[in-house]
């Protein structure tokens, strides 16, 4: 008889489960799903014992007033009696609250788990470029920021969900075998034999279905993607005509997306059809002995509703464990995702202890002797990147001396100026800054060395990140405790003032994201402001006026001019206007300074000459 | 991204390319896009509900059946019952398995009418920048997060339909059917059974909306906040570790993610709350069914089945507050995606004329563009109009005869980008007119004009796909020796060669792996090879040292065959070969003719010029071109 009072208690977990366990797959982001169970154990590790230590036991107190509940129901129900009702409902209501408590103390480890995670990640800055092959420097900012905010919100039905549940599956059942030992030995034998297939089981299926998902993991990724792809491209499809072509490429290949996860799903699936029919054979076990002795008299009807509400709740945590791991797959992946930035290797430096504290090997302020920057041997080898980018650069720079770097995309300028800023370190030869080797300061405990020499150092990118923050503050980055005229000042001297103060608050204005709002042009000219504000004796530029036209150029190059005065400086420069600037141009190429006459007008005609 | 055939590639085989836009239907919003599989939705209900019913029904009946065997009837008064049994805990199984993947294969095909709708919307939607929030979609979204946003707002159908609308209906399903089954078999008992379902069901739920609403407003404002300082701490890494300011940044950072994790702190205690009171409500209703039922001299048998019936019955009805609060987070979403679909269509002219093939000559009478708001750098970009709008153009009168070669020159800023996007179709113009080959561009069809004139904007995209899948989107069907000689002329075989795969080197997306030189070549070469009759090109050679850079530019301007072409540049030195220039400032065209004649008269293509000359070192100036 009966497959019987199978699951009476309740079977509502499956569905969210399962649901979860598409959203995995279809929406999911970031990590392959290969590494699963590593993240898995690494986020477990993320809780405090304290936590896990509670979570069970309020796993077990759960246990207990279950047992008591359905004893309280069963005695009420077969003896017709409402005596037992109003212990029940207050044992419901104690219930209710464990539920709560559990819940809260779940929510606030996710919460916390995920604070330290983000603060992890946002410690991960890197320094170095995109454009830099940097093996492993793995996701761009973009993708980044969704994994801090939406990405890492997947991770709460990890740890609102299946942690405890785990423990629920760790405790529950013993708990209620405990009991039905005591109210019916024989069903408890049953039960506590066939428990074991459970696992057994769910771990076989599992096994199955993570090989064939993880196989398809790869394609849904790319099949996923490509809407993005395309939305991105929008503008170029439709100035191609190829939007009407796109509309069909679009569907089809959600389509394909389609088939290919409900191929994976189909199988994933079955993983709880099989789990399921294996827990309704083992009530089915206990069952039908019980219903036998009940027709013949051989056992109260309060003994036989307990047994057959109790066995249920040995299987039912158990069988829950699967499905709300599935829902948790989304939140692991992108803790994958999170993981393998934290353990990408560290791009050298753009530590944050490069904090500018009062500077005492080297003096700070605009009376400063210039430096000598000299180079020895400089050799810098991508990891992962077939030459290096710079092989074997001897280069003197005299106090005062302002050199240009030219040279062909590729040729090491960038890289030679993120060497000297201490953004990438030689991986061979030296550099000596007034006879120090700067080596050694970068290697210096707490970046004390490194931030002592930073302060020595102006930098005006190619394209220099404008910050979520006001223009006065955008110019004050590195001086932060700048009075306004000492701002003004700066700005007037990189030829911003005039477009500063058009701004809807001036110097108050915030940027946006990004300094959205400013054109090139004015964008470099806060960044010469902000580099001539530090005062500092060397200044580093690299293509500032790249993507200006004539007239900002000029502009740009007067201020850039301003800036240089009676400082040592490296500039990277392609166009003659900012060449002149230079009292020297060095040519590099593949890496290497190219042999050639020096002086500043020859090798300005012979780059406006070359021809590639 | 691996093999070339099963790349998600923009470019497979070679259908025509100049397809004619797909006009969204009138029955857009997003359920537009579920509607055509309204039958397998239905379907996927029906075996949710039926696996509900299962397991009510299996429940019920196993209840009766142990409390009828405690009272020793024969063997035979119970084989009904364990039939019953037995059929119902099989059905369940297997109806919840088809309804699982019914109801995931229903949603995916949603989703992916959706995609493509949402991609026609966007795609044929009228190129206006002042009419929509999502115009940064239309030219692209280069702006990650609101890509992000588009995709995962569009993903949002699933969850409309797995985790909000099948779950609700099982659950009414189940709700219905398990009082109906009180009603039946103890009627004394239905109301409490009742009351429960509707408090679980819908005062919860209901009690939950507002204060979930708070918490979760409160946690995307802290959301985007930090999305701010995290894009401040990274993108701007380098600056802030060489100014010494990392610190500082990661401060605000990490103050930004505390104030999300409190917020989410708030959501998680919510959802612990609804889930306690789930609880105790469930428990509260058992314990009036019996009382209520064994009050109203119900026998072991009824009081049994109605006791286990309403433990289950509550339990079903509980997902409705999940489906609720499923449904305000995605609200949002839908909303966006819905008020997209529902854009009406740029108005499409009746009878578009067809549009001549060879170049075509181009005309601007008195065309004027403004975008709200936005301050300018006042020697660039002209204000005026009032406050809040930036005038892009004003009164811009052009005539670009066939097959001209004409050169648009002026500072960034001065409107140049926006000309051409005018002439594409891509800006309309607030005021003025624009003609190709003698009419108005709103007499033709959208995509004739789009496929007519193209070229290369300044931030064009490079998909993710093979370097030749990324140039034959331009013209699909395009030969080996096509693809090699616009390779040539725009500096790029030499690049294509030093590739690993060469051709068949795969680009990520974005064009991750080609330096910026690269890839505006890569850019350049697919304009070439669209030779489209009218060819828009915004700055090819800015990438390039100067020396390459006019030469190009000279090889834009002399090159044989080709069509009409407009190039904006901010060299003058190679243009001595265009048929006119062009000199735009502060939106107006302030000079054209010829660069000979520029030159001879005092002017701001004089000032360019002599500014260049100067900037050059003596004696390898620009020359006086052809």
């Amino acid at each position: 008889m009966t497959r019987a009072v199978v699951e009476v208690a309740g079977d509502g977990d499956g569905r969210g489960a399962s649901q979860g366990q598409g959203q995995g797959e279809t929406a999911g982001e970031g990590a392959a799903g290969g590494s699963g169970r590593g993240v898995e154990r690494r986020l477990l590790g993320s809780l405090p014992r304290r936590v896990t230590v509670s979570l069970g036991v309020l796993a077990a107190a759960q246990g207990v007033l279950l047992v008591v509940a359905a004893g309280l129901l069963a005695r009420a129900v077969a003896g017709l009696d409402a005596g037992p009702l109003p212990l029940l409902a207050v044992v419901v209501g104690a219930r209710a609250g464990l539920v709560w408590v559990s819940a809260r103390v779940a929510g606030d480890a996710a919460a916390a788990v995920k604070g330290d995670l983000r603060a992890a990640l946002l410690a991960r800055s890197s320094a170095v470029p995109v454009s830099v092959p940097v093996a492993g420097s793995g996701l761009g900012s973009g993708e980044r920021v969704t994994l801090l905010t939406r990405g890492l919100d997947a991770v709460d039905p990890f740890f609102t969900g299946y942690v405890p549940q785990l423990l629920a599956a760790v405790v529950v059942p013993v708990v209620v075998l405990g009991r039905l030992v005591v109210a019916d030995w024989a069903s408890a034998l049953v039960v506590a034999v066939t428990v074991p297939l459970v696992p057994v089981f769910g771990a076989l299926v599992g096994m199955r279905t993570a090989a064939l998902t993880g196989r398809q993991w790869g394609s849904l990724q790319r099949l996923g993607g490509h809407f993005r792809d395309v939305l991105a491209g929008l503008g170029t499809l439709r100035a191609y005509g190829r939007t009407g072509h796109q509309s069909r490429v679009v569907r089809a290949m959600a389509d394909r997306h389609r088939r290919a996860t409900v191929a994976a799903l189909r199988v994933a699936f079955l993983s709880s059809l099989v789990l399921e029919l294996v827990c309704a054979l083992s009530v089915a076990l206990v069952a039908v002995p019980v219903g036998l002795r009940l027709l013949g008299g051989d056992m109260a009807l309060e003994t036989g509703l307990l047994v057959l509400v109790l066995t249920p709740e040995v299987y039912l945590p158990l069988r829950a464990l699967g499905a709300r791991f599935h829902a948790s797959a989304e939140g692991v992946a992108a803790a994958g995702s999170v993981f393998a930035v934290l353990d990408a290797p560290r791009a050298p430096s753009a530590d944050r202890s490069g904090e500018r504290k009062g500077a005492a090997r080297f003096s700070r302020g605009a009376g400063e002797r210039p430096p000598e920057i000299v180079l020895e041997d400089v050799t810098v080898h991508y990891p992962g990147a077939g030459r290096p980018a710079l092989d074997g650069v001897s280069l003197r720079v005299g106090p005062g001396e302002r050199v240009a770097l030219t040279g062909p995309s590729g040729a090491g300028k960038s890289t030679l100026l993120l060497v000297l800023a201490g953004l990438v370190c030689p991986t061979g030869g030296r550099v000596l800054v007034d006879g120090v080797d700067l080596a050694g300061l970068v290697a210096e405990p707490g970046g004390a060395g490194l931030a002592e020499w930073r302060a020595r150092l102006g930098w005006v990118p190619q394209r220099p990140h404008l910050f979520a923050a006001s223009v006065a503050d955008n110019i004050a980055l590195g001086v932060p405790g700048a009075t306004p005229p000492q701002i003004a000042r700066a700005a007037r001297a990189a030829a911003a003032e005039e477009f500063v103060q058009r701004l809807p608050d001036g110097y108050a204005t915030v940027l946006g994201e990004g300094g959205a709002g400013l054109s090139a042009g004015q964008r470099q000219r806060v960044a010469i402001a902000r580099a001539y504000l530090t005062g500092a004796p060397l200044m580093l530029l690299d293509e500032p006026t790249a993507r200006l036209d004539l007239r900002s150029e000029q502009v740009l190059v007067r201020a850039a001019a301003r800036l240089l005065e009676g400082r040592t400086a490296l500039i990277v420069a392609h166009r003659p206007a900012l060449l002149r600037v230079a009292d020297r141009v060095v040519r590099l190429q593949d890496g290497r300074v190219a042999p050639g006459p020096e002086g500043a007008a020859v090798a300005v005609a012979a780059v406006t000459g070359e021809t590639p | 991204m691996t093999s070339q055939t099963t790349s998600p590639s923009p470019v497979t085989s070679a259908p025509p390319s100049l397809s004619p836009d797909r006009p969204v239907k009138a029955s857009a919003g997003m359920w537009g896009a579920v509607r055509p599989h309204a039958g397998r939705l239905v379907l996927a209900g029906v075996a949710g509900v039926a696996a509900e019913l299962c397991g009510l029904g299996l429940v019920a009946a196993a209840a009766w059946l142990i409390a009828r065997a405690a009272q020793q009837p024969t063997m035979a008064a119970l084989s009904l019952a364990i039939v019953a049994v037995r059929g119902f805990a099989l059905a369940k199984g297997s109806l919840r398995y088809v309804e699982r993947l019914a109801g995931h294969d229903v949603a995916l095909r949603a989703l992916a009418e959706l995609r493509g709708r949402v991609f026609d919307a966007l795609a044929c939607a009228s190129p206006d920048p002042q009419r929509h929030a999502a115009s940064a979609v239309r030219e692209g979204v280069r702006d990650g997060d609101a890509l992000s946003r588009m995709v995962s707002d569009v993903d949002a159908v699933q969850d409309l339909l797995l985790r909000c609308l099948l779950p609700a209906v099982a659950a009414v399903a189940c709700a219905v059917g398990g009082v109906t089954v009180v009603v039946l078999v103890l009627p004394a008992s239905a109301v409490a059974l009742a009351a429960g379902t509707v408090v679980a069901g819908v005062l919860l739920p209901l009690a939950v909306w507002p204060l979930g609403r708070r918490a979760s407003e409160r946690a995307a404002v802290a959301r985007r906040q930090l999305a701010v300082r995290g894009l401040d701490v990274w993108e701007g890494a380098a600056d802030l570790a060489v100014f010494g300011a990392a610190g500082r940044f990661a401060d605000a950072a990490g103050r930004a993610a505390r104030r999300l994790e409190r917020a989410e702190r708030a959501c998680a205690r919510l959802a612990g709350l609804v889930a306690a009171a789930g609880v105790a409500v469930q428990g509260a209703t058992v314990v009036a069914v019996v009382w209520l039922g064994a009050g109203a001299g119900g026998g072991q048998v009824e009081v049994a089945v109605v006791a286990l019936t309403a433990l289950v019955t509550v339990e079903a009805t509980l997902p409705l507050a999940g489906a609720v609060q499923r449904l305000r987070e995605i609200a949002p979403a839908c909303r966006r995606v819905d008020a997209l679909l529902r854009t009406p269509p740029p108005v499409v002219p009746q009878d578009p004329l067809p549009l001549p093939t060879g170049p075509l000559p181009v005309e601007l009478l008195g065309v004027r563009v403004a975008y709200p708001g936005g301050a300018r750098d006042g020697g660039a970009g002209g204000m005026g109009g009032g406050v809040g709008v930036r005038v892009a153009l004003d009164g811009v009168d052009v005539r670009v005869e066939r097959g001209w070669r004409v050169a648009v020159v002026g500072a960034s800023g001065a409107g140049k980008s926006t000309l051409l996007a005018v002439v594409a179709g891509l800006v309309a113009p607030s005021a003025g007119s624009v003609a190709l080959a003698g009419h108005a561009l709103e007499r033709y069809a959208p995509g004739d004009v789009r496929a007519a004139v193209r070229g290369l904007a300044q931030d064009a995209h490079v998909f993710a796909g093979t370097v030749r899948a990324n140039l034959l989107l331009a013209r699909p069907g395009a030969s080996e020796a096509e693809l090699e000689a616009a390779a040539r002329r725009a500096r790029l075989l030499d690049v294509v060669r030093g590739l690993p795969q060469g051709w068949d080197t795969v680009v990520g997306e974005g064009g991750r792996g080609l330096s910026g030189g690269q890839r505006q070549r890569l850019l350049l070469a697919r304009a070439l090879l669209a030779d489209p009759p009218v060819l828009v090109l915004d700055e090819p050679a800015e990438a390039l040292d100067t020396a390459t850079a006019d030469a190009l530019t000279r090889d834009l301007l002399t090159a044989p065959g080709g069509g009409t072409l407009l190039l904006v540049t901010h060299r003058l030195a190679a243009l001595g070969a265009a048929d006119q220039v062009l000199v735009v400032d502060g939106g107006r065209v302030v000079q054209r003719g010829r660069h000979d004649d520029l030159l001879r008269r005092p002017g701001p293509y004089r000032d360019l010029w002599e500014a260049e000359r100067l900037a050059s070192p003596a004696g390898s100036g620009p020359s006086c071109g052809a």
